[in-house]
């Protein structure tokens, strides 16, 4: 290990430094006020150090160290900062944890920050084995992390997680050695050069056994991101883990496995687009409807939005099938693009709606949409944040995800999949039912307890910042697309 | 090429500001309702001024414009363009019209106040912002802007089935606005086109577009969007049931210029954009047309609900506007030009009549506590002035000569005579049934049998009901009288597109 993968690697190994002081102060103080502050603070040096990298990239073009495994592009950089804000503001928002889980902070954090600092090293690294480590060390904090709460439920919750993310790990890497077996390499770069030259193109993802790795691969991912068919976990582990990892896995876990679906299929796999681009606008059209149709029947809040999530991969996955082969215009795809886009859209929104759950769920000791009665006359200020969020997961403006989706429908468009698009907007009109039943809720339903929630102001200005977010996004999405343009066609082959 | 020249910014971003400052800043629910009238007031001026500063004869189309970069992707680029032409500065003055009247109207809420208004004040920023917009994606953000505000609206402030109804209404709009993006998103991606540039589209057209998608489909993806709004049977269900349950502020809005956002799209996308395609489809459109206009007719004739009646002759109304753009069939002649300009009127003119016509029977309501046509009777002599209202609403509804409905109408008949003589003299029998429902109902609320319940009922003369009664009236009957003073203004703004035909 030389000095230039120190340097390549800083950002994780100041993350991995900060996970293991504040556990350190934790056991030499009482004050857990102060964890919070701390990690706060020393998150502003892997920030630092992030976007040093990114300046670096932007003059002397890609990094690459140890072994060749990890390629620094500024499509990883834009990864690595989204996983960092998320961080950021799960840890502001902590300081509302739930009352068994305050003794427990240091912890929290601690995991959080492993967990991190294991989606950052995902987003730069380009090899198979190394793909597969940090997924790892990315889902096992948040596997101890969701049994946290020591209720049945949480302790479900964890099992469930454990088991399901075992079985996507060993898919995945079943996958991968089948790649490995046919190409005789776990570098991306090279298995696309390999596949090249070994004309084996004819047959859908070339051969038999390369169509079971491909696919393998896809559905070990496809776990992590929720999508339809592999989505089975998701609402009890929504419901039983505590809401802020759940707000962490549900928009960090997501971001990140599709950054590296991208990588996988982009970088490894590019001459077979037309083959995975079919496969990809199938399971869009499942997960969208699917979440969207199931989501609508649900009373738990975390639940819904665990269907929601589900639904919201299918967008993406929109995203993913916008190929630039299918254009009709020529030109690149703004797929990828768009799905970075998207990606930080969703993140602000769905860490707004979970942040505000779980604040208010302090109170209520629910999660049930009932239970949101009143909150309008209780917290003017949540019930707000909680609105344009929902109207973001809708797709209504000013918010980040309407402009997100029109980015994504006018990717699918561009690669002559306008019917994908219409499946898109159908099922924005259905998602408003259910969307609009806490809405409903909030501000129209009479509630008994009309005391004002006491709110606290590190979590609070996590949730208002959050919804700042979203509404800068929807009215001038440039500040991101300048960032998520160049990021997202940075991966595309030839470029 | 950036030019601001501010004025049309600010009409539509004054209600946001005033909706902001009330939100933020205010709570007696007093001082709330007055600075969401001054707010109005300001921005009725500020559209006062923007009719009179637009001037027909200037050889640009498009003016007052307000233009800069707004944001890009590496598929499209979107600018933050704003400018009227003949066709939108009397919408925006009748926007700014009926709004301040929805705002005096709604000093009796009581109920979340400061919510309210501020709902109210949003609406009308994306209502301005609908008909000032000159980019594909802003005209989408404002036309979408317009549904949460309308749902809060209509299911916290409203009666009976409010809910319901307020999902139905945002359920169908959202549905249409979802095909028109994909509609939008096509043409952004054409490349041989002025991308989403409406004023540049509106004078190179689309012809000749290379889109993914059949240009036909295109057409339709819009039409469905603005059909849904306008609305035409059979996708008008959602508007009964939206009035029916309305505040009556909001009625006011919806009918006044919600509608008019369906009709305006259509004029200016589906009829201005994509000429050739419209007069190929002239003939269905025209069907179409004639269906809305009978059959929202006759169901008119058996309705009970005050409301729910007006709303229904609404939708036959605006049939009224489908079939004047029908006039598109034939070419030459100036006949398109004539349709589509009374097509244009009739928005105009059916926004003030129905404003009056609801304001009516807000009062009617209130005062009264029902709609129910035949609990109602002998209202005439106990409430004289909305009486008075009542009847030049209703008169002026059913195309009386001397009152803005005529106009329009005339000119829509004119103009669609010549392209389907059958189907124009069909569409003209429901003038016949118009004045059918419009007298019976006067008869039966007004006049007939004074009823001893309504003894002490009165006017009331609240400043808040005359002033916006008054406004609306002399707008009606100025018309009627002087109909060029608009006339001038729209064929300046329908020439162009009517010159597509010739």
């Amino acid at each position: 290990m030389t000095l230039h993968d120190v340097y390549i690697l800083s950002p994780e190994i100041s993350m991995v430094a900060l996970a293991i002081i504040v556990i350190g102060v934790d056991i030499t103080t009482r004050h857990k006020g102060m964890l919070s502050l701390i990690s706060l603070i020393g998150l502003a040096i892997p920030i630092t150090l992030t976007i040093l990298l990114w300046d670096d990239i932007d003059t002397n073009g890609n990094l690459i160290g140890i072994f060749n495994s990890i390629t620094l592009t500024t499509f990883s950089l834009y990864f690595k900062l989204l996983i960092l804000t998320i961080t950021f503001l799960v840890i502001m928002a902590s300081g509302d944890l739930p009352e068994s889980l305050r003794k427990l902070k240091a912890e929290f954090i601690g995991l959080i920050l492993l967990s991190a600092s294991g989606m950052m090293l995902l987003a730069g690294v380009t090899e198979f084995i190394s793909i597969y480590l940090s997924i790892e060390l990315s889902t096992l904090p948040l596997i101890a992390l969701s049994a946290f709460l020591m209720t049945s439920r949480s302790s479900e919750a964890g099992i469930k997680f454990l088991v399901l993310s075992g079985i996507s790990s060993a898919i995945l890497l079943y996958g991968m050695l089948i790649i490995y077996g046919i190409t005789g390499t776990t570098y991306l770069n090279e298995i696309s050069s390999v596949i090249q030259e070994s004309s084996i193109l004819d047959k859908p993802f070339g051969n038999t056994s390369m169509m079971l790795g491909i696919i393998l691969i896809i559905a070990g991912i496809g776990f992590k991101v929720s999508a339809v068919p592999f989505h089975m976990w998701v609402p009890d582990v929504y419901e039983g883990a505590p809401t802020h990892l759940i707000a962490f896995l549900s928009v960090a876990s997501k971001s990140i496995g599709f950054a590296i679906l991208l990588k996988i299929l982009y970088i490894a796999f590019p001459f077979f687009e037309n083959d995975w681009s079919t496969l990809f606008a199938i399971m869009a059209v499942a997960s969208m409807s699917i979440g969207n149709i199931v989501a609508m029947t649900q009373t738990d809040m975390k639940r819904m939005l665990g269907y929601s999530g589900i639904a919201h991969a299918g967008y993406i996955m929109v995203g993913i099938a916008s190929i630039t082969s299918g254009a009709q215009h020529g030109g690149e795809t703004s797929g990828p693009s768009s799905v970075l886009f998207y990606l930080a859209a969703y993140s602000a929104s769905n860490l707004a709606a979970f942040f505000i759950i779980a604040t208010i769920s302090n109170y209520t000791k629910s999660h049930k949409i009932d239970d949101l009665a009143g909150m309008w006359h209780r917290s003017p200020l949540l019930s707000l944040v909680l609105l344009i969020s929902l109207i973001s997961l809708i797709g209504l403006p000013p918010t980040g995800l309407f402009i997100g989706k029109i980015f994504l429908f006018t990717a699918a468009i561009q690669s002559n999949l306008t019917w994908l698009a219409i499946a898109g907007v159908i099922n924005s009109v259905i998602s408003t039912y259910y969307y609009l039943k806490p809405v409903r809720v909030m501000f129209m339903s009479e509630s008994i307890n009309v005391e004002p929630a006491r709110l606290r102001i590190i979590p609070t200005a996590a949730i208002v910042i959050t919804g700042i977010i979203i509404v800068a996004l929807g009215i001038a999405p440039q500040i991101l697309t300048s960032f998520s343009d160049i990021s997202g066609t940075s991966i595309l082959p030839l470029h | 090429m950036d030019t601001f020249h501010g004025l049309l910014t600010s009409i539509v971003f004054v209600p946001m500001m005033g909706a902001l400052i009330i939100g933020v800043l205010i709570k007696d629910p007093v001082k709330v309702k007055a600075l969401a009238t001054l707010t109005v007031l300001i921005n009725l001026l500020l559209s006062t001024i923007v009719f009179i500063q637009f001037n027909p004869n200037a050889p640009e189309r498009f003016q007052l414009v307000d233009k800069f970069h707004w944001f890009s992707s590496s598929a499209f680029t979107a600018q933050y363009q704003m400018g009227v032409d003949g066709l939108s500065a009397p919408l925006v003055l009748l926007t700014g019209l009926l709004s301040v009247c929805a705002v005096l109207v709604s000093w009796n809420i009581n109920i979340r106040v400061k919510e309210y208004f501020i709902w109210i004040l949003i609406l009308q920023t994306s209502v301005m912002g609908v008909f000032v917009s000159l980019d594909f994606i802003m005209f989408f953000v404002f036309w979408e802007l317009e549904l949460i505000p309308m749902y809060f609206l209509i299911s916290i402030w409203g009666t009976g089935r409010k809910r319901y109804s307020a999902m139905k209404f945002l359920v169908f709009t959202f549905l249409g606005s979802a095909f028109m993006l994909i509609g939008i998103i096509t043409l952004l991606l054409a490349p041989n086109i002025a991308g989403g540039d409406l004023a540049k589209l509106a004078e190179v057209g689309t012809s000749g577009a290379v889109t993914i998608i059949p240009m036909q489909l295109v057409f339709w993806l819009f039409f469905l969007g603005f059909a849904i709004k306008l609305p035409i049977v059979p996708v008008h269900t959602w508007l009964p049931d939206a009035h029916t349950d309305a505040p009556t502020a909001v009625s006011i809005m919806l009918a006044g210029v919600l509608l008019k956002m369906g009709g305006y799209g259509l004029l200016r996308i589906s009829i201005g954009m994509f000429p050739e395609i419209a007069q190929g489809y002239a003939l269905e459109l025209t069907i179409l047309a004639v269906i809305t206009i009978l059959y929202a007719a006759i169901i008119t004739l058996k309705q009970t609900d005050l409301k729910r009646l007006i709303a229904y002759s609404s939708v036959s109304h605006m049939g009224l506007v489908l079939l004047g753009i029908g006039s598109i069939g034939t070419s030459g002649g100036g006949f398109a030009t004539i349709g589509l300009t009374g097509a244009a009127m009739q928005l105009f003119t059916h926004g003030t009549i129905t404003g009056l016509l609801f304001l009516s029977v807000g009062v009617i309501y209130e005062k009264t506590h029902t709609r129910y046509i035949p609990d109602l009777g002998g209202l005439a002599s106990r409430m004289p002035l909305v009486t008075i209202c009542f009847m030049i609403g209703g008169l002026a509804s059913l195309g009386l000569p001397g009152m803005s409905g005529f106009v329009a109408e005339a000119l829509v008949f004119l103009g669609a005579f010549k392209s389907f003589p059958i189907l124009t003299g069909l569409g003209a029998f429901a003038i016949v049934i118009a004045a059918g429902y419009i007298l019976w109902m006067i008869e039966r609320v007004l006049f007939g049998n004074k009823k001893d319940r309504f003894e002490s009922v009165t006017d009331g003369h609240l400043w808040t009901n005359v002033v916006p009664m008054t406004l609306l009236v002399i707008t009606i009957l100025g018309i009627g009288v002087y109909p060029s003073i608009l006339t001038r203004v729209f064929e300046a703004g329908i020439q162009p597109i009517g010159a597509l035909f010739s």
